[in-house]
């Protein structure tokens, strides 16, 4: 085969970044890889180290969290613990991928392949992001969201404003919709931002004459218990019926919520999204370099960071901090195109649906239509269990010991696969807190039961956050934990101290809320 | 379908504010390890960053998750002599080991939270709510030196200070206002002159030419008169006196080094000397630094005498007074110069000297300087120089201060207390 080298030097230049580009792009579309059009910005590790601390949101209203965060990633990017990973992509559109100048073109090429083909067609296509983001309005949003809280700011106090927020973060994972069926999307949120622009507008006439607390509640006395029914959307909550929040502070604690709800998706899809972005770098570069568009020291240097990314350490590792979604991912992507191109009689026994079958019509497919807990019931084969070499822990804090429950055998395979899902639903790891009661006609106070799930207690920390939730609610609140039906634990914001085991219908103004 | 975008000559300190608003929300943290480093350093980078830990917890954002306890199964890679069923116990550090990422972010056990402050930083909490002393005094008395500044332009000036654009501007408009009639009215005649010219030679108008001529001329000439550049038209630039207040400040740095102050008691005079020097450094474009240093005699030198040799001998306090107000006297006339004195000693003087000292100080110097600091260098309880000084203290409450250092540890804790910010 005639070879034709893109670049033959480490060195990038904006003329190759281009050519590159385009090469993969033309790669991708042949494997049907359907993305955003692409933004590539060439950043420096400074400018890296900005877009870290601000979680993924290019444009961030200010918070000393983010400045926290910054100094942790600066810290260790200076000690030389962490290297910055080399691609900080944005679920938006055009779908915007950072480049670090300091990177040779082999790696830049690689990011490219990840960034701009692997994880922007998977915003296009994976269920969760097209039912619960609009990558259309997000960037617009968070500009919304910016100029809305520096204004706040300059209007309320820059103290007020951080109070607040750091309220609203603590309950950050408690501000989206889980179990709700997405509403269809675009129009709907269209209209939602709209509104809450509006709202924005209308807050300001509202300055002069909100003297009146407005009182939600007043026409649901009739009903016994307010909500009707247990509600887990916490912030949502307060958004729409804490007594005393005034409009701008309900349009913050909405803010928030947008920007969790935004990442939901991202966080429930971690081990595809990541293992769909490097089966594609591994699989786009592979065949640009078997077409001799790229040169063997090009590919040895991108094998050898991808094999760094991939690499699984044992669970006796010292570097072990639980499973790596690169390398769980990538391997399962590939096992899936092996299972399609050559089953084997076990491949055929657990996959009859698509041993045999297109692999790349199934990648997709599988791509589409699962998040990290149902892809991984549904396509973890038995081999990879074995290569990975995969066994289940049992804990039981009543026992001494702890034990070993299954193995990579074949007894095992099916238990280990349900349960290494089950790992990855967020409703099973976070503690399932409702809001249960507002005491409407008395003392105003809002009632939280949490429901203990195979006798898991709250952390130590949940007293804190009840600070944060009495400095939204700005009455009593109080959280019940049930193990079963009894009462675990209870926890109220006017308390200094949580008692255990016993009720305390404590009628003190909360004076702590600091 | 790709764009890319050159970004790196945008802004870098995105981070900048929220990094600032963490500074300002941990700034008790912050102002202690300044502190704590101000004591350890060594004497020569008292003025690098400075690494600051605050403990996780504090810097924790709480959320609700599950604390340790109950039933938990965890999946595991790398399984090696496990078979199923085996039970063995628990291993330390809790729970299904390091596996769940939820388990190690609730923090228990874990590190510091450590980051870097830059050298501004470290100097802003350092000096943090100290204010020099006085500097309003001075102000207000009147004692300040000018500086001329810019302020417009003016029709009367003295001929070096003309603005040749702004004249030449003007001349030009001059010129355009008063002969803009006339240029016009020249057209207008030339025209016609023209369209006379253009007839037959015999049935001109010859009389009606040599009128259009005649007034032609006229015109040129009255044109011709107008001044390019008249009296008028010069544009001064303008100086006004501007108040500048004094901004130099000279810093007597006086200590003992007769035989009773040791290496280690030097150190503290000299980490003090530093601070002090530092904290001027940022309220003063220009400052001097004196070195005088006295046994029984006074003597100024440099700083590397002043610190590292060694006298032996008894000590005369007054001498390095003295001293002082010659150099006042001679370079560092009060009505132009914030004059500061930090005195170190051990408290030992000649008995019969401690009032000449007190005399001195009240008469000669203190009337004259911003403020003048005395740190006796000295664990053990006070000597005759102390009790001198108590009275010129209570005599003049602003201008002086004194404390006691009786170790390392002590230098920043009294630094702050004789700068503290007092109350208005």
């Amino acid at each position: 085969m005639k070879k034709e080298y893109l670049s033959t030097t480490s060195e990038w230049t904006f003329e190759l970044l281009e050519s590159y580009d385009s090469a993969i792009a033309e790669v991708a579309a042949r494997f049907k890889l359907d993305t955003y059009p692409n933004q590539i910005e060439v950043i420096s590790a400074e400018q890296m180290m900005d877009a870290y601390s601000s979680v993924g949101m290019p444009v961030g209203y200010h918070h000393w969290s983010f400045g926290k965060q910054f100094l942790s990633v600066y810290e260790n990017y200076q000690r030389g613990q962490m290297g910055l990973a080399y691609e900080i992509v944005i679920n938006s559109n055009p779908c915007i991928a950072y480049l670090m100048e300091e990177n040779t073109m082999p790696m830049q090429a690689l990011v490219i392949a990840h960034a701009c083909y692997g994880h922007n067609s998977f915003f296009k296509g994976n269920y969760l992001f097209k039912t619960w983001t609009d990558a259309n309005l997000i960037i617009d949003y968070l500009v919304f969201a910016k100029s809305y809280i520096q204004q706040c700011e300059e209007r309320h106090g820059i103290d007020e404003v951080e109070t607040l927020l750091d309220s609203c973060h603590a309950l950050m994972n408690y501000g989206v919709d889980r179990y709700k069926r997405p509403y269809p999307i675009s129009a709907e949120e269209e209209r939602n931002r709209q509104k809450s622009r509006e709202e924005y507008l209308q807050s300001q006439v509202n300055e002069l004459w909100k003297t009146i607390p407005k009182n939600t509640e007043q026409q649901d006395a009739q009903h016994q218990r307010f909500p009707e029914e247990p509600q887990e959307n916490l912030l949502y909550f307060i958004e729409k019926n804490a007594p005393l929040l005034e409009p701008w502070q309900r349009e913050i604690v909405r803010i928030v919520r947008k920007i969790a709800q935004y990442f939901y998706p991202q966080k429930q899809t971690q081990v595809m999204n990541e293992g769909w972005a490097t089966f594609w770098h591994y699989t786009l570069l592979n065949t640009l370099y078997d077409e001799g568009k790229i040169t063997e020291g090009f590919m040895l240097e991108i094998l050898t960071s991808h094999t760094g990314v991939i690499y699984q350490p044992p669970f006796d590792s010292p570097y072990y901090s639980g499973i790596n979604p690169y390398a769980l991912g990538f391997n399962m992507m590939q096992d899936i195109r092996r299972i399609c191109e050559n089953p084997t009689e076990e491949d055929k026994k657990w996959f009859p649906d698509y041993a045999g079958s297109d692999w790349l019509e199934t990648l997709h497919f599988a791509m589409q239509n699962f998040k990290d807990e149902s892809f991984i019931l549904q396509f973890l084969s038995p081999k990879l269990i074995r290569d990975f070499k995969l066994f289940s822990v049992f804990d039981d804090d009543t026992k001494a010991e702890i034990e070993i429950t299954h193995i990579h055998d074949d007894e095992g395979y099916k238990r280990i696969r349900e349960l290494f899902a089950s790992q990855y639903n967020l409703s099973m790891n976070e503690p399932n807190i409702q809001v249960f009661n507002v005491d409407i006609n008395g003392d105003r106070s809002l009632t939280l039961h949490h429901i203990q799930h195979d006798r898991r207690p709250l952390a130590e920390e949940a007293q804190e956050v009840m600070k944060h939730l009495h400095r939204l609610w700005k009455f009593d609140v109080h959280l019940k934990s049930f193990r079963g039906d009894d009462l675990f634990k209870s926890y109220s914001s006017s308390q200094e101290k949580d008692k255990t085991s016993e009720e305390t219908e404590d009628k003190k103004p909360a004076a702590k809320a600091s | 379908m790709s764009y890319i975008v050159d970004r790196r000559l945008n802004s870098k300190n995105k981070s900048a504010v929220n990094r600032q608003r963490f500074l300002k929300r941990y700034k008790k943290h912050i102002q202690k390890a300044v502190s704590d480093a101000v004591t350890k350093r060594s004497i020569t980078d008292v003025i690098s960053g400075e690494n600051v830990s605050i403990p996780r917890e504090d810097v924790s954002e709480p959320t609700f998750h599950h604390g340790p306890g109950g039933k938990r199964t965890v999946i595991h890679p790398g399984n090696k002599e496990f078979a199923k069923g085996d039970k063995i116990p628990r291993p330390e550090g809790g729970g299904g080991g390091a596996g769940e990422g939820e388990a190690s972010d609730s923090g228990e056990g874990m590190d510091e939270f450590v980051f870097e402050i830059t050298q501004e930083e470290f100097l802003e909490f350092l000096f943090d709510e100290l204010e020099l002393p006085n500097l309003v005094k001075r102000k207000l008395a009147g004692i300040e030196s000018f500086k001329y500044v810019r302020a417009g332009y003016v029709n009367e000036g003295s001929p070096n200070k003309i603005n040749i654009l702004r004249s030449m501007r003007t001349a030009s408009a001059r010129r355009i206002a008063t002969g803009a009639g006339a240029k016009n009215k020249l057209k207008q005649l030339e025209a016609e002159r023209e369209a006379l010219i253009a007839i037959e030679i015999e049935t001109r108008d010859n009389q009606r030419i040599l009128a259009l001529d005649e007034e032609i001329e006229k015109l040129k000439r009255r044109i011709k008169k107008i001044p390019f550049l008249d009296t008028y038209d010069l544009r001064y630039n303008l100086h006004i006196k501007h108040p500048q207040p004094t901004a130099q400040a000279v810093m007597f740095c006086i200590m003992d080094v007769s035989g009773s102050m040791n290496q280690a008691m030097k150190d503290m005079g000299k980490r003090f000397f530093i601070l002090l020097y530092l904290f001027l450094k940022r309220n003063y474009k220009k400052i001097d630094v004196v070195f005088i240093r006295h046994h029984t005699s006074a003597k100024e030198v440099d700083e590397e005498e002043f610190f590292y040799s060694r006298e032996t001998g008894g000590t005369i306090v007054s001498s390095a007074l003295k001293m002082m107000k010659e150099i006042m006297n001679d370079r560092y006339p009060p009505e132009e110069w914030n004059i500061y004195c930090a005195q170190a000693s051990d408290g030992d003087n000649w008995n019969d000297d401690s009032p000449t000292c007190g005399k001195l100080l009240s008469e000669d110097i203190l009337p004259f300087v911003q403020y003048f600091s005395y740190i006796e260098i000295n664990p053990r309880r006070h000597q005759a120089l102390w009790h001198e000084y108590e009275h010129v203290q209570a005599e003049n409450p602003d201008t002086f201060a004194m404390q006691q250092i009786s170790d390392v540890s002590d230098i920043y804790p009294v630094f702050r207390e004789l700068f503290q910010r007092k109350p208005a």
